[in-house]
């Protein structure tokens, strides 16, 4: 539940929403790509109210990745192939231009694992066919709620490596919720500070990360 | 062996009321076993054979007195009300949760079996009249009403297990089904594996029906045609327009109210509504 919220997202960023639970983080996060409408007040996407845009259309330019990804039945190809076939006219997802490998890449998996059973991926591989699959959409914003929660410290680690470099090599911002602060620390560049709803800080991670003005927020980062 | 007193090629044998007093005996022997294995279920099966008594005759003298008429608009109104009926069962018997039971969702189930009944039943029922069976005049109550019968008691079942299924599915699927409307896809796109299951559940009764049907026994239809005296070959035949039309509407049913129903778990932005009926 979120109250009374405005804060403004910069573009070209890793954003982090960081803030103990309830703080209304995960629903801010889909209220960005419309699973979710507010009850009262304006989201707005490029300058433009996310109502403003056919919402299929706003969905595939603001991905996301939930925090326990589901796979499609099939195999890993095949849940990319059903996100690039979502995008055209026809509904078939052909592989054109090897946007598949792309984004295997992109998300670290070996293009090996194109042929492997979804289903039998471990949490890890799952978290990243979601964040691949995401990406063969070509978004330009791209939502990650809490992408490490069920992952080892190690493979979490590298995932948000992955995440930080998605705005300088695929020009796609990130926002993420995470409970992680060393890892919002790390990976974020600006930062959002949440708590019952409401946003208490937002500027730079190093600035929040360096001394926060908010009083909870420094207590709350100091806890991490 | 004692001979029957009923003899072959003739007409049907009459069952006088004294008769009908010795068949109810039979009941008094499930009675009898319900209550010496303490089943709970006497009282249920002494009641439900003094309402099976009670209904069926109002039913017959109800066929008398329409037959009699030769009205098509008593004809017609007598199937609006079949539909109605089925249309009621047939919606509330997926068990739906809170408040999901009396809201919207209800409604919806409501609107979408009635509109799948009225198309698959109804569409099934004209072709079989008008086409198959080309009874004269077109409103012969004596075809129509047992007819539909069939098919609204099959369409339903149909219906009321697509729907029940599409529910749970969608109920189960929710990360599923967002995770495709996250990626752009349509709600259809969405929930199209749950439809799947849904038909699948409501189409595989159907399709068994069809493989064993003649084998683990002889339908009520059939039976009734060769007791009242038919040629066991014409009985067949009929039973089979029954089969086919049975599996038509049954598929036809199912489609529609997985087609409209599901549409009731979506808001106008294509979002999974929040609350879902299970």
């Amino acid at each position: 539940m979120l109250h009374d919220v405005t804060v403004s997202i910069p573009a070209g960023e890793v954003t982090a929403l960081v803030g103990p639970s309830g703080a209304g983080k995960t629903s801010l996060l889909r209220l960005l790509n419309r699973l979710d409408d507010p009850t009262a007040g304006e989201v707005a996407y490029d300058g433009r109210p996310v109502a403003s845009y056919p919402v299929r259309a706003l969905r595939r330019r603001v991905g996301f990745v939930f925090q326990t990804p589901t796979m499609f039945a099939g195999t890993v190809a095949d849940n990319l192939r059903a996100a690039i076939a979502l995008g055209t006219p026809d509904g078939i997802g052909d592989d054109a231009g090897g946007v598949l490998d792309a984004a295997l890449d992109a998300a670290e998996l070996p293009r090996a694992y194109a042929g492997r059973d979804a289903s039998r991926l471990s949490g890890g591989e799952r978290q990243r066919v979601a964040l691949a699959r995401a990406l063969v959409a070509g978004p330009t914003t791209l939502l990650l709620d809490e992408p490490t929660a069920a992952l080892d410290p190690e493979v979490g680690e590298r995932l948000m490596r992955t995440v930080a470099r998605l705005p300088a090599e695929r020009s796609v911002d990130v926002v993420m919720v995470t409970h992680r602060l060393r890892e919002a620390r790390e990976a974020s560049t600006y930062v959002v500070a949440l708590e019952a709803g409401r946003v208490l800080e937002a500027g730079a991670s190093a600035a929040v990360f360096g001394g926060a003005a908010h009083p909870r927020v420094r207590e709350y980062l100091a806890s991490a | 062996m004692v001979a029957p007193p009923m003899t072959s090629n003739a007409g049907p044998v009459d069952v006088p009321w004294p008769a009908l007093a010795l068949a109810a005996a039979l009941v008094l022997v499930a009675v009898g076993i319900a209550r010496w294995q303490r089943l709970g279920l006497a009282r249920r099966f002494a009641v439900g054979a003094v309402r099976a008594t009670v209904q069926l005759v109002a039913v017959g003298y109800l066929l008398t007195g329409l037959f009699a008429a030769d009205r098509w608009w008593l004809v017609l109104l007598a199937l609006a009300a079949m539909l109605a009926a089925a249309t009621q069962t047939a919606a509330s018997r997926p068990k739906l949760a809170g408040e999901a039971r009396t809201g919207a969702a209800r409604g919806a189930l409501v609107q979408a079996s009635g509109l799948a009944l009225l198309l698959g039943a109804g569409l099934t029922l004209a072709y079989v009249d008008a086409v198959v069976l080309r009874v004269r005049p077109w409103y012969d109550a004596r075809y129509l009403v047992p007819l539909f019968g069939m098919i609204l008691g099959n369409a339903m079942n149909g219906a009321a297990l697509a729907a029940e299924r599409l529910a749970s599915e969608l109920q189960l699927r929710r990360g599923e089904v967002e995770a495709w409307l996250a990626l752009g896809a349509s709600p259809a796109q969405a929930t199209a594996e749950a439809a799947r299951q849904a038909m699948t559940a409501a189409l595989l009764p159907a399709a068994n029906a069809l493989t064993v049907v003649g084998i683990v026994q002889l339908p009520g239809m059939m039976t009734g045609q060769i007791l009242a005296g038919q040629s066991p070959l014409l009985a067949v035949r009929y039973q089979l327009v029954v089969v086919f039309m049975l599996a038509g509407a049954t598929a036809a049913t199912a489609w529609i109210v997985v087609q409209r129903y599901r549409a009731a778990f979506f808001t106008a932005a294509e979002q999974l509504a929040d609350r879902v009926p299970v």
